[in-house]
This record gives structure tokens, C-alpha cells and sequence, in this order.
């Protein structure tokens, strides 16, 4: 992905600042937000139209709890480094991972696999451990100490 | 792993809305509206479903959701600490309120591979900022004692919201050849 910094107007912030959480739950909750900022309506829509295009923000809508729809868990390999990107694709390939990160560990490649139910996460995991020839580290999140409430953005 | 998936989810027509909006709404001045067209809601149901949601902690919050990369959080630290198991709770607690951390999970040990059972994420403008809040953690929770990594990531090779395939297990097999964008 793209490591560039994309510039933002103001309104641009203020709807990463405060919008993270609390999207209005009311038939035109993009007319509730241009009230609240003073703007139109559509000049809300634009500009999240623009930071979605920009790949400023993946989305507007929600974040599901981990676990509760379907069960997901986060999974470690220790990769030999020049086998790093080539397997790093065939874990990515899977439809059941979201996230894939290389870190800087003997376990170097982090990704985390979403299924629908316990025994299709375990296939998948048997599923990666046969094309790779490692065995996943399986790490299922037992607790969850953080409230969500958005990332907060500094701006200077 | 004992999971048992929200009682929320034997209803069809609710697993229908998930998959209907986990990907993003419409940006479009009626959005519940468009999303109810699509599964056979109306648009005051649309809402109120998605506040139950909301309510069951279901979902974790609806709005805005930013990646760190494009607004200059290029570094990403996943910190991981190896916590006396008593401890773990009350560590976690004083760890996940800072404004800084965007995860905080207990996950098990798996000896003698990996001794660390307390997981956070942690972004920053840069490694030193990282290390500088790490440090930070450290002296407000007073986690001296405790062994920790910062494990940074110095490559991103996928990275999406979840997807949940609950409507229809079918489309859940694996392997597809989906790459990431």
C-alpha cells in the first residue's frame, strides 16, 4: 500500500476527529453531520467520497466486536527471510485473512484469520501450515481491554 | 477455543445486514435506506437493528474508519508483554485507556515459543515516537519488572476489515484467490 501523506482541510479533520464513533443513527446522518459542521449535505458526502478515494479511511461504517460474529485469531510464522514474500502471498491469498503484516520477530509474518466457526478457523490454519510448511503460532484473543472509540489524530 | 457466536446472529435477515454493511455504507444522503433496498428492510429497521447491534456490543462503533499509514502513522509496533497471569487483567485495564494504544488483548502463552500473553498495538509518527510511548506505558503502569517486545512492522501486505461470510457458508472456502488491493 501507498506510504504517502495525503494534505487535509479542515473539515477533512473534523470528521476524522469526530466521527469515528457515533455515525447519527437517523435517515440522513451525512445532513445531521453538514449541520453540525456547517456545510451542505453534499460537501459532507465529497469530501468522505475523497479520504475513501485517497485511502485516507477505509470505510465509513462499523467495526465488529472480534468474536462475536464468527471467531477470528491472530496467527504467527517464522518465515525463513527469503522465503518472506512468497509466502507472505499464499497466507495473503486466503479470503479468511484481513490483516498481514511482516514484523520485526523470529516470528516474522502477523496475520489475523476470521472464519464463521471454530472448526473452519482450525482448517484454515491446517490449510496454511500444508502450503507454507510452517506451523502457525495461534494466539485467539482471551480478553479485551480496550474501548474502541476511534483513533485519536494529532494534528500538529 | 469455547466461542459461541451472539445469539443476534441465528436471525437471518440480521447476518444479511452485517454482510450488507460491513464492507461500508453508501455515501449517499440516505444510506440505511439504500442498505434496506438491498435485504428487504425498510429504513426504520435498517436503524433500529443497527443500534441493537450497537447495544449488544455487537458491533464496537460505527463511523469513520481511518488507516494509520496515509496520515503519517507509518510506524506500528504490535508491544507484547509477558505478564504474571494474575496481573494480566488489571495491566491490560491501565494499558487499554491510553489514547495511544488502538489494541489491547490478552491472548495465551505458547511455551516455549512465545512466553508473551498481553498483546497492544501501538501507532506513532515514527519509531522513536513508538518507543517514547512504550516508555510512557512503562512508567504510568509501572511495568518495569515486565519482560516486553516492540515488535515493529516494517511491511504491510494486507490489510482490510474483516469480512464475515455468515449468510452463506458455501462462499466461506478457502484459498480463494483474492488478492489484496
Amino acid at each position: 500500500m501507498g506510504e504517502r501523506t495525503v494534505t487535509l482541510g479542515e473539515f477533512d479533520r473534523q470528521l476524522l476527529d469526530e466521527y469515528q464513533h457515533g455515525l447519527p443513527l437517523e435517515p440522513r446522518p451525512f445532513a445531521r453531520i453538514a449541520d453540525a459542521l456547517g456545510i451542505s449535505e453534499q460537501e459532507v458526502l465529497d469530501a468522505l467520497g475523497h479520504l475513501q478515494d485517497s485511502g485516507v479511511i477505509s470505510r465509513v461504517g462499523p467495526v465488529f466486536r472480534p468474536n462475536r460474529v464468527g471467531v477470528s485469531t491472530l496467527a504467527a510464522l517464522a518465515v525463513p527471510s527469503e522465503s518472506l514474500a512468497r509466502v507472505a502471498d499464499i497466507v495473503s491469498a486466503f479470503t479468511e485473512v484481513n490483516h498481514n503484516y511482516e514484523r520485526e520477530h523470529r516470528y516474522n509474518l502477523w496475520f489475523v484469520v476470521t472464519a464463521r466457526d471454530p472448526e473452519h478457523l482450525e482448517q484454515v490454519l491446517d490449510t496454511i501450515a500444508q502450503r507454507t510448511g510452517l506451523k502457525p503460532l495461534d494466539l485467539p484473543m482471551l480478553e479485551d481491554y480496550f474501548i474502541d472509540l476511534g483513533f485519536r489524530l494529532q494534528w500538529t | 477455543m469455547t466461542v459461541t457466536p451472539h445469539p443476534a446472529l441465528s436471525d437471518p435477515q440480521q447476518r444479511a445486514l452485517i454482510e450488507a454493511i460491513q464492507g461500508g455504507l453508501p455515501l449517499a444522503p440516505r444510506p440505511y435506506a439504500l442498505i434496506g433496498e438491498k435485504i428487504g428492510l425498510n429504513e426504520r429497521e435498517v436503524i433500529r437493528r443497527i443500534r441493537d447491534l450497537l447495544e449488544q456490543g455487537v458491533i464496537k462503533r460505527l463511523g469513520v474508519v481511518v488507516r494509520h499509514r496515509q496520515l503519517g502513522y507509518d510506524a506500528n509496533a504490535m508491544v507484547v508483554w509477558d505478564v504474571p497471569d494474575a496481573r494480566v487483567s488489571e495491566l491490560g485495564r491501565c494499558i487499554g485507556e491510553f489514547p495511544f494504544v488502538t489494541l489491547c488483548y490478552r491472548r495465551p502463552r505458547r511455551l516455549p515459543e512465545w512466553p508473551y500473553n498481553l498483546f497492544t498495538m501501538i501507532h506513532g509518527r515514527g519509531r522513536t515516537e513508538v518507543l517514547l510511548r512504550v516508555d510512557e506505558l512503562v512508567q504510568c503502569c509501572s511495568l518495569q519488572s515486565i519482560p516486553h517486545r516492540a515488535l515493529f512492522s516494517p511491511r504491510c501486505f494486507k490489510q482490510r476489515g474483516a469480512r464475515y461470510s455468515v449468510a452463506d457458508a458455501q462462499t466461506a472456502g478457502t484459498g480463494e484467490k483474492a488478492r489484496s488491493r
